[in-house]
């Protein structure tokens, strides 16, 4: 008896904390991410420059197997497709395209080799180059994973690209077997060296599992929540890079 | 300059090293919100640092004394003989950690993370990871502190000889060590790829001070340690580096670090025991060795007992904290992961790394009973258990 009025406080203060956290879920917007999670200093000014001289703004995602979805129509569901719609709906006067460019299980340093090409072939005037997953599972060195970065940061700079770092998921299921802090941090440095923006997926996806949007530890075929999940990757991503290519203050100019 | 073996154990060391190992299972526990309270978080040092300078400090108090007594080879026998006992818990652990993968491997679908999934396939070679583990080029994720001791220990029979001839010239050596590896990036590779993420021609550094500090250069330091330079030049130091830290959680104030100073910052390199880091631990450690007295009287307390018998008995709570981690992990994600239960999980854990320490600590009482008359003197228990 004695012991339950003792703990009977702290029975009620869970329950509450778990009521909240579930009615929150259904409330808020799914994709709503804070500000200091997702704007930062660096500016595209290729981007600003080549929207403002051509009226275009042409994007390639650089990455792994997490910029896309399996399945046959998994392509138009991932956030590249997705960050391609939000855009075209944000920035009705500019010609918007989005362009994949993944490689499965590839290291950063193997996806840098291919850089110079893409450069030539594809002429975008932003490069998305998602990146982590595959070199924090397969352990390469730290320091080696970040000068890759840079150089090829470097390289898409002088190729005439501006450049968007993006990190690698948030998964809280294999926290415990994959450590992944020192990949991230390595890309946080190689975004404030190359002064470049970084959509930091990690923490922004983290964000979303802790205030309940979505529940990432589930295990399932289902991939409704996977969708979900990248749409709003794909609209955040967007925001940034209208925040950092100073987009909209354009189309409020020109409305005047 | 001859070393000058102290004859008493510093409770202090079994404190710090007790704390640490809780900081440590804290931190290990992936998103976890208690790990708030570590010291990661307002610094560049982390509970490593305390754990491998108090274990140099321990290993040479220990063995030095053993080697004056009992000569080269017994000591070194010993020493070789803990290297053992560390490589088969670690490779205990591993088992533990083989299976939590497996588990999670085959109960996990989700489209959201065929990426991952894929990119731990290579774990699907069983007969390729363990024997790597077995060689201990592979190191899952919060195992690299125990090869690290290990290695240490395998060259630690030449590195006290060394210090019991001349311990400014060990001291030196393992300065001039670490300086090289810096100039030439020495490291010992990994499976699948990579190096090692504790770089042992680096962290030797901390375990050697360690050792050079319980060997006489403690009061060869103690001038400085007294001297009101060092606690301010330590507290500004430690503020600088808090700080510092500050900007990694609010980039937005990033914005106030001048651009030269990043640059020539960072990146803080864990792997090679960075410089800053280094100094940080030291920052810490004068603070620490100027107000905790060695006969503090709540040291003897009931209330610090539960740190210092976990820090008393270190290899075995270690071990235990890696796995309680992987457990709460596991619980996290099958059970439920919120606030709350990571509260409970880190305090339960912390309770058992405590019941499990007292239940050594008696266990060694009872058998130390059996053992009449005991040969050994009092403290070797410690020594031959707990460098």
């Amino acid at each position: 008896m004695r012991t339950w009025t003792a703990i009977r406080p702290a029975v009620a203060l869970s329950a509450l904390l778990l009521c909240s956290a579930g009615t929150r879920a259904e409330t808020a917007d799914l994709c709503a991410v804070p500000g200091y999670l997702l704007f930062g200093d660096s500016l595209i000014q290729g981007v600003t420059a080549a929207a403002h001289k051509d009226k275009t703004l042409k994007v390639v995602v650089l990455g792994g197997t997490s910029s896309s979805l399996p399945g046959p129509s998994g392509a138009s569901y991932a956030y590249p497709a997705r960050l391609e719609v939000a855009l075209r709906q944000r920035l009705p006067h500019l010609t918007v395209s989005v362009v994949t460019y993944t490689r499965p299980r590839q290291s950063a340093s193997k996806i840098a080799e291919n850089i110079e090409k893409l450069l030539l072939d594809q002429k975008p005037s932003l490069v998305v180059w998602q990146t982590g997953t595959y070199d924090a599972v397969h352990g390469t060195d730290p320091a080696a994973f970040r000068d890759t970065l840079s150089d090829g940061v470097e390289t898409l700079q002088a190729g005439g690209a501006d450049v968007v770092l993006m990190n690698m998921q948030y998964s809280p299921r294999t926290e415990s077997i994959v450590a992944v802090d020192a990949y991230s941090d390595s890309m946080r440095w190689v975004a404030r060296e190359r002064e470049v923006p970084l959509f930091d997926r990690l923490a922004i996806m983290r964000y979303w599992y802790d205030a309940g949007h979505f529940d990432l530890f589930t295990a399932t075929r289902d991939i409704g929540m996977a969708k979900s999940v990248h749409d709003c990757i794909g609209r955040a991503l967007a925001s940034l890079i209208i925040d950092a290519g100073r987009l909209e203050s354009e189309k409020g100019t020109s409305a005047q | 300059m001859a070393p000058i073996v102290q004859t008493e154990r510093d409770l202090r060391l079994d404190l710090f090293r007790g704390l640490a190992l809780w900081l440590i299972f804290l931190d290990h526990v992936p998103h976890n919100i208690v790990s708030w309270l570590t010291i990661r978080n307002y610094g560049f040092s982390d509970a490593t640092e305390i754990f491998i300078f108090i274990s140099g400090y321990t290993a040479a108090f220990v063995y030095g004394r053993a080697m004056l007594q009992r000569g080269f080879v017994v000591a070194g026998a010993r020493i070789l003989k803990r290297a053992w006992q560390i490589y088969v818990a670690h490779i205990f652990l591993f088992a533990i950690y083989i299976a939590e993968i497996f588990y999670v491997a085959s109960n996990f679908e989700n489209p959201l993370y065929v990426e991952e999934m894929n990119a731990l396939n290579f774990l699907r070679q069983p007969e390729i990871t363990i024997i790597q583990a077995l060689m201990l080029k592979f190191k899952p994720v919060n195992m690299d502190v125990l090869p690290l001791y290990i290695v240490l220990l395998l060259v630690f029979p030449a590195v006290l000889w060394l210090f019991l001839r001349n311990t400014s010239i060990a001291l030196a050596a393992s300065v001039v060590l670490y300086a090289l590896t810096w100039e030439f990036g020495w490291n010992i590779p990994s499976y699948p790829s990579g190096h090692w993420y504790f770089n042992p021609f680096a962290w030797q550094l901390l375990f050697v001070f360690g050792a050079w500090c319980a060997l006489g250069g403690a009061t060869r330091l103690a001038p400085i340690l007294r001297s009101p330079i060092t606690l301010w030049l330590a507290i500004a130091y430690l503020l600088f580096a808090f700080s510092i830290t500050l900007t990694w959680y609010f980039p937005r104030l990033a914005y106030f670090v001048p651009h030269w100073l990043s640059e020539w910052m960072y990146p803080i390199d864990k792997t090679n025991l960075d410089v800053l880091r280094f100094v940080h631990f030291l920052a810490l450690a004068a603070l620490t060795v100027r107000f905790v007295s060695r006969d503090w009287p709540a040291l003897q307390s009931r209330w610090l007992r539960p740190a210092v018998l976990c820090g008393q008995h270190s290899l075995e709570i270690f071990c235990i904290g890696v796995f309680l981690a992987f457990a709460a992990h596991f619980l996290m994600v099958e059970i439920y992961g919120g606030f709350l239960m990571q509260v409970v999980l880190s305090v339960a854990g912390v309770l058992i790394m405590v019941g499990t320490a007292t239940l050594i600590s008696w266990y060694k009482r009872i058998e130390g009973r059996g053992a009449m008359p005991p040969k050994r003197p009092p403290d070797a228990d410690l020594a031959g258990g707990e460098a």
